[in-house]
C-alpha cells in the first residue's frame, strides 16, 4: 500500500456545483429535511388539531376552553401589554425629568429626586424573574452538590454517614420546604439595603433544596464507579488528592454529573413554578395564580400561554445543558439524548 | 551478574478478607531479581500471578513478608515501579500525547524543562512507533496501539522496575509478535528490569532471562525457576528451529500440564 493518504480529486467550480446537486446528495438532504422538520412538524399539527377538537367540547365557568387560536391571540396581547407598560414607564421617567429640570431652573438649590416606577409586572417581566430565580437556585445547588457528591463518592465512610440524610430529604416536596424557607429567610436576611428581594431568595432556596439531590446522587455514582485501573494509574503516579480529583475523578464522572445536573435543572424549573404559585412570589407561577383569581374570559387563554411558555423554556434549558454536556464530554461517540 | 538482589520478593504471603473465612492466595513467595533481568511469571489462571505483581507494585499490601528494592523496603505504589495494565488503562479523555505527558510530568516536573519534556514524550512514543497518532484519543486507536501507548507511558517514567500484567493478552498473534519484538529491542537497549505475566509459553521463552513458574492456588508459591540461556538478540524465526529453545518450551509445558495440572481440568473430571 502507498503511504500517501487518499485525497479527493480537486474539482472545478462547475463540477463542485454538479456534485452538490447530484441525486445522492439531494436524497441525503431530503432525508435530513424529513427527519428534522417534516416529522416534528407533522406531530405538532396533529397535536394542534386534537387540541382544538377537545377545546371545542369543554365549557368551563369561565367560558370555552381555549384552543390554539385563542392562545395565539392572548400571547399577542400579552406582548402588546408589555410594550404598553414599557412606554408608560419611559413616559413616567421623562415626566419626572422634565419636572425636575423645571424645578432646578426656578431654584438651583432645590433637591430633586427620581421616584422609581411601580407598575404592574408584565408577563415578560415574570418570565425574566422566573429565569433569574431558577438560575440562581440551580447555581447554589450545583456549587453544593458537585463537591459533596465528589467527596461522598471518594470516601465510602463519608457516604455511609451522609446517605441516610440524602435518602430522607430527597423525596421531600418543595411545598413542604416553602414555609420553613420563607421563615428562615425573613429571620436571617435582614439588611437595610437588601441586594436581593426576600421573595426571590425564598423561591431560589426552595429550588436549590429540591435540585440538590439528583446531582448529588449521580455524582456519587459517577465518582464511585471510576475504572479501578485508572485509580491504580493515579496511585502509581502518586498524584496528590487535588490533582487526582481534577485529572482523574472529574473527567471520568463528568457524564453522570451532567445527567444529574440536567435532572436537577428540570426539577428546579418545575419546583419554581409551584413555589411561586404558593408563596405569591413574583414569577410565572404568580402570573398563573393571578390570572386564575382574576377569572376573566381571557384568563384561561392567558394561563395556557403561560403553560406553553413554561414547557418551551424547560425544553430550551435542557437543550442548553445538553449542548454544554456535548461540548465538555470527552466521549464524542456517545449518543446523548 | 552484578547485583543479584536488585529487587527482592521476600517471604511474601497474602490473605484476602472474604465474606467467609479469609482466603490465602500466596504463601512463601521468594525471588531475587537482578538489575536488567527480564522475568516471566507463568502459571494457571487464578494461581496468583496478578497478586504477586500488585504486591510488587505496592497496590496490594502483603500480609507477610515484603518487597525490597535497592535495599529499601517498599510498601506503597510509586513511579519507580511502573505498571502496564492488562487493559491499557489509558485515560479515555486524554490524547495519546497527554496520557504520556501526565506520567512524564509527575516524574520529571522538577528535573526537565518544558522543551525537554516534550522531546522525551515524543521520543518514547516513537520507541513504540506511535509518533503518527499522538493527538488521537484512545477510543480512536486499535487494541495493539493502545497497549503500545500504555507501554510508552511506562517506559517514559524510567522506572526501576517495569511490571507488565499480560500486556499482549488481548491482542492477535501478529500484533503480539510485533510488540514482543519491539519490547525485546527496547529492553535490550534500555536495560530495564522487567517482570511480565504471561499465559503464552513461547512468549515466555522468547523474552525471558528466567521463567518463574507458579504452583496452583490456594496458598500458591513459586514452583520452579527456569533460566533461559539463549543468546541475544533473539530471533523468533531462527529460534523456532532451535533445539535448545524447544527444550525450554517443553520444560515449561511439562511443569504446567504434568506437574501442575490445570485446576479447571481437575474439576471437569470430578464433575
Ligand atoms: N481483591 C481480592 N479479594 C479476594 N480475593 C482475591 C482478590 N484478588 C485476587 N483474589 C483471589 O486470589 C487468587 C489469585 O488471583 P490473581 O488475580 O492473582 O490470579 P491470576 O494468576 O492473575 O489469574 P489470571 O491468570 O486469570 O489473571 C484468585 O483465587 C482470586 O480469586
Ligand atoms: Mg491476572
Amino acid at each position: 500500500m502507498s503511504a500517501t493518504p487518499l485525497t479527493k480529486p480537486v474539482l472545478s467550480k462547475k463540477a463542485q456545483f454538479r456534485e452538490l446537486f447530484n441525486v445522492a446528495t439531494l436524497r441525503l438532504l431530503m432525508d435530513r429535511a424529513i427527519k428534522m422538520l417534516a416529522l416534528p412538524g407533522f406531530g405538532i399539527l396533529v397535536f394542534l388539531f386534537l387540541w382544538q377538537l377537545l377545546a371545542n367540547n369543554i365549557i368551563t365557568s369561565l367560558g370555552q376552553f381555549p384552543g390554539p387560536n385563542q392562545v395565539w391571540e392572548q400571547s399577542k396581547s400579552l406582548v402588546t401589554e408589555h410594550r404598553r407598560e414599557r412606554s408608560k414607564e419611559t413616559a413616567f421617567y421623562q415626566r419626572q425629568e422634565v419636572r425636575n429640570a423645571k424645578k432646578l431652573a426656578d431654584d438651583p438649590s432645590a433637591t430633586v429626586k427620581i421616584r422609581s416606577y411601580t407598575g404592574k409586572a408584565t408577563f415578560l417581566d415574570q418570565i425574566f424573574t422566573s429565569l433569574l430565580t431558577v438560575a440562581f437556585g440551580f447555581m447554589v445547588a450545583t456549587l453544593v452538590a458537585v463537591p459533596l457528591g465528589i467527596l461522598c463518592g471518594l470516601s465510602e465512610s463519608l457516604y455511609r454517614c451522609i446517605n441516610p440524610i440524602i435518602q430522607t430529604f430527597k423525596p421531600v416536596s418543595p411545598l413542604a420546604w416553602l414555609p420553613l424557607v420563607t421563615m428562615v429567610v425573613s429571620a436571617l436576611y435582614v439588611s437595610d439595603d437588601p441586594l436581593f428581594d426576600k421573595a426571590f431568595l425564598t423561591s431560589a432556596f426552595t429550588v436549590a433544596l429540591c435540585c440538590l439531590w439528583p446531582t448529588v446522587v449521580n455524582t456519587i455514582v459517577g465518582v464511585a464507579s471510576i475504572d479501578r485501573d485508572l485509580i491504580n494509574v493515579s496511585r502509581v503516579l502518586r498524584l496528590g488528592s487535588l490533582v487526582h480529583i481534577r485529572k482523574v475523578v472529574i473527567p471520568s464522572a463528568i457524564p453522570l454529573i451532567f445527567t444529574g445536573l440536567r435532572l436537577s435543572l428540570a426539577t428546579g424549573w418545575m419546583v419554581l413554578i409551584a413555589a411561586e404559585m404558593l408563596a405569591q412570589n413574583p414569577g410565572l407561577g404568580k402570573f398563573i395564580w393571578d390570572e386564575f383569581q382574576n377569572g376573566s374570559s381571557n384568563s384561561l387563554g392567558r394561563i395556557m400561554v403561560a403553560v406553553l411558555v413554561i414547557g418551551i423554556i424547560g425544553f430550551i434549558l435542557d437543550s442548553l445543558m445538553l449542548a454544554l454536556q456535548k461540548h465538555l464530554s470527552w466521549d464524542k461517540q456517545a449518543t446523548l439524548r | 551478574m552484578l547485583n543479584k538482589n536488585y529487587l527482592e520478593i521476600s517471604q511474601v504471603g497474602i490473605e484476602f478478607a472474604t465474606s467467609g473465612e479469609p482466603f490465602r492466595a500466596l504463601q512463601n513467595v521468594n525471588l531475587a531479581i537482578a538489575k536488567g533481568e527480564f522475568i516471566s511469571l507463568i502459571g494457571h489462571s487464578g494461581c496468583g500471578k496478578s497478586t504477586v505483581l500488585n504486591i510488587v507494585a505496592g497496590l496490594y499490601n502483603a500480609t507477610e513478608g515484603g518487597i525490597i528494592l535497592e535495599g529499601r523496603e517498599v510498601d506503597e505504589p510509586g513511579p519507580d515501579r511502573a505498571v502496564v495494565f492488562q487493559n491499557h488503562a489509558l485515560m479515555p479523555w486524554l490524547t495519546v500525547y497527554q496520557n504520556v505527558e501526565l506520567a512524564v510530568k509527575c516524574v520529571f516536573k522538577k528535573t526537565k524543562t518544558k522543551a525537554e519534556i516534550r522531546d522525551w514524550i515524543e521520543h518514547n512514543l516513537s520507541l513504540v512507533h506511535m509518533e503518527h497518532a499522538v493527538h488521537k484519543l484512545p477510543s480512536e486507536l486499535s487494541g495493539g496501539m493502545k497497549q503500545r501507548v500504555g507501554i510508552a507511558r511506562c517506559l517514559a517514567m524510567q522506572p526501576k522496575v517495569l511490571l507488565m500484567d499480560e500486556p499482549f493478552g488481548a491482542l492477535d498473534a501478529l500484533t503480539r509478535a510485533h510488540l514482543q519484538d519491539s519490547l525485546m529491542d527496547i529492553q535490550q537497549r534500555l536495560d530495564n528490569t522487567v517482570i511480565m505475566i504471561t499465559h503464552d509459553v513461547d512468549e515466555a521463552v522468547l523474552l525471558s532471562d528466567r521463567i518463574v513458574m507458579m504452583t496452583n492456588g490456594p496458598a500458591a508459591s513459586i514452583g520452579e525457576v527456569l533460566s533461559i540461556d539463549l543468546p541475544r538478540p533473539r530471533n523468533r524465526v531462527v529460534l523456532a528451529d532451535d533445539p535448545a529453545f524447544n527444550h525450554y518450551r517443553q520444560q515449561v509445558l511439562r511443569f504446567l500440564y504434568e506437574k501442575q495440572k490445570n485446576p479447571a481440568d481437575k474439576n471437569a473430571v470430578a464433575g
